[in-house]
């Protein structure tokens, strides 16, 4: 997702010369990959827009306080995305929020899209039933399997935002996964199942 | 186990959405240069409207200002926000939506009043912190407008000194006399006023009392005019405090 492979090292050029113009740049490079994370790990359209301009701005705060040198040994990416986290977990803890419970909704990008009409409505299909799904994981495997395939991060990076060793993270990842394809299956024998797998009390 | 091959990897990675287009709307301030009624001023808008107007000799040192009080990338936009270049020339911020976000209520009060305050109009400090809802906090009322985000589309030049003479301004107290010259203030009656005492004046014809600077004051005509120190004597004289300047 990282469109530009020359991206981190033009962009900390360029915020070291002008931060305003450089954070233009920033902003442009890695919006799509804080949205999609976000969007992912928070489970609500509207949530994650807020997120994603909360993580800027907080990134947009701390690079004015860094000297040039600073700016240009980040490394853009998982720094942005340890804020993202950060703001996440601070917006939760601050709305109490229960995002498990907020996975169903509605997923208005797809829309946006220049895919078929059929393909678009199976590829809308897959991904609120994924969601839903993904909201069903612990945080730290949601934060894991989202960054590694959704926002498409080497391990090395995963564990750099999780801010855990690489070892550790590949297993959040996988464990994530497995978790994943499990609830997958018990789908496929219908919600019933799956409801009484996840139940507090099953009789 | 690629993505080519594996459909929860590919249901994954298809999970990824572009960002809305207003997002970065939500994070940068937008700058514009535009005259002024004293010269050209600079404005920083948010999605939510005009949040910051200052004089500065560049963008640059605007640029400074803005990112020191508020801590938002600034940007140039692309053309000044609607409606804006009329209000500046009209002196009424009218349909110039202002974001007001960071303010104290109190700031935000001493702001509202200021703004319902008509062109050619003055009142003292005095009544902004009364209409505030702190009769007693003049000095903090006055720090408040000092700190204006948005002057000229609140009019917080219009907050003078009960003697009539101007007082401190975010652009220089000359640069506030020229404005309310401009906008036709009487200034000069209210201080001639003043010199003698008088701080209020009514008229026998409608049993008002007024700032001397309100348009019902400045129709009263000689034969009925009434002048007073205080609202204190004015009530003991029978007059009631005018619907329009609120001096009581």
């Amino acid at each position: 997702m990282d469109q530009t492979a020359n991206a981190p090292d033009r962009i900390a050029a360029e915020l070291a010369a002008d931060l305003d113009a450089g954070f233009a740049a920033l902003f442009a490079a890695y919006q799509n990959v804080l949205f999609s994370t976000a969007l992912r790990i928070c489970g609500r359209w509207a949530d994650a827009e807020d997120l994603t301009a909360a993580a800027f701005l907080r990134a947009f705060r701390a690079l004015s306080g860094y000297d040039r040198e600073r700016i240009a040994s980040l490394r853009i990416r998982p720094w942005l995305l340890t804020i993202l986290l950060n703001a996440s977990r601070n917006q939760v803890r601050t709305a109490a929020r229960r995002p498990r419970e907020m996975l169903d909704a509605e997923l208005p990008e797809l829309e946006a899209r220049g895919a078929s009409a059929e393909a678009q409505a199976e590829r809308h299909e897959t991904s609120r039933e994924l969601a839903a799904l993904l909201g069903r994981l612990p945080d730290r495997q949601r934060a894991a399997v989202v960054l590694r395939y959704v926002a498409d991060l080497p391990i090395a990076e995963v564990a750099s935002v999780l801010g855990c060793p690489p070892g550790t993270a590949k297993s959040h990842v996988s464990r994530g996964l497995r978790r994943l394809r499990e609830l997958q299956s018990d789908r496929v024998f219908g919600d019933d199942r799956v409801l009484q797998t996840e139940g507090e009390n099953p009789r | 186990m690629t993505t080519d091959h594996d459909p929860l990897l590919a249901g994954l990675a298809a999970m990824a959405v572009p960002a809305p287009g207003h997002l970065l709307d939500a994070v940068a301030a937008r700058w514009a240069r535009v005259p002024g009624p004293a010269g050209d001023v600079f404005v920083a808008t948010t999605d939510l409207g005009v949040a910051y107007l200052r004089t500065a000799g560049s963008a640059e040192e605007f640029g400074g200002l803005f990112r020191a009080r508020f801590g938002r990338p600034l940007l140039p936009a692309r053309r000044p926000p609607a409606g804006l270049l009329t209000a500046l020339r009209t002196g009424r911020a009218g349909r110039v939506r202002l974001d007001l976000r960071g303010l104290t209520p109190f700031a935000a009060s001493v702001l509202a009043a200021a703004g319902t305050i008509p062109r050619g109009e003055t009142r003292p400090y005095g009544w902004i912190a009364r209409q505030a809802g702190r009769p007693r906090a003049v000095r903090a009322a006055a720090s408040a407008l000092a700190a204006n985000p948005v002057p000229l589309l609140i009019p917080c030049h219009r907050i003078i000194q009960a003697d009539g003479v101007p007082g401190d301004y975010v652009f220089g107290t000359s640069r506030k006399e020229a404005l309310l010259r401009l906008e036709g203030a009487n200034l000069d009656e209210v201080r001639g006023l003043a010199v003698t005492g008088t701080r209020y004046l009514a008229s026998d014809t409608t049993g008002v009392v007024c700032f001397p600077s309100c348009r019902n004051a400045r129709r009263i005509t000689p034969a009925h005019r009434h002048g007073f120190a205080s609202l204190t004597a004015a009530g003991r004289a029978g007059f009631r405090p005018c619907l329009h300047c609120q001096p009581a």
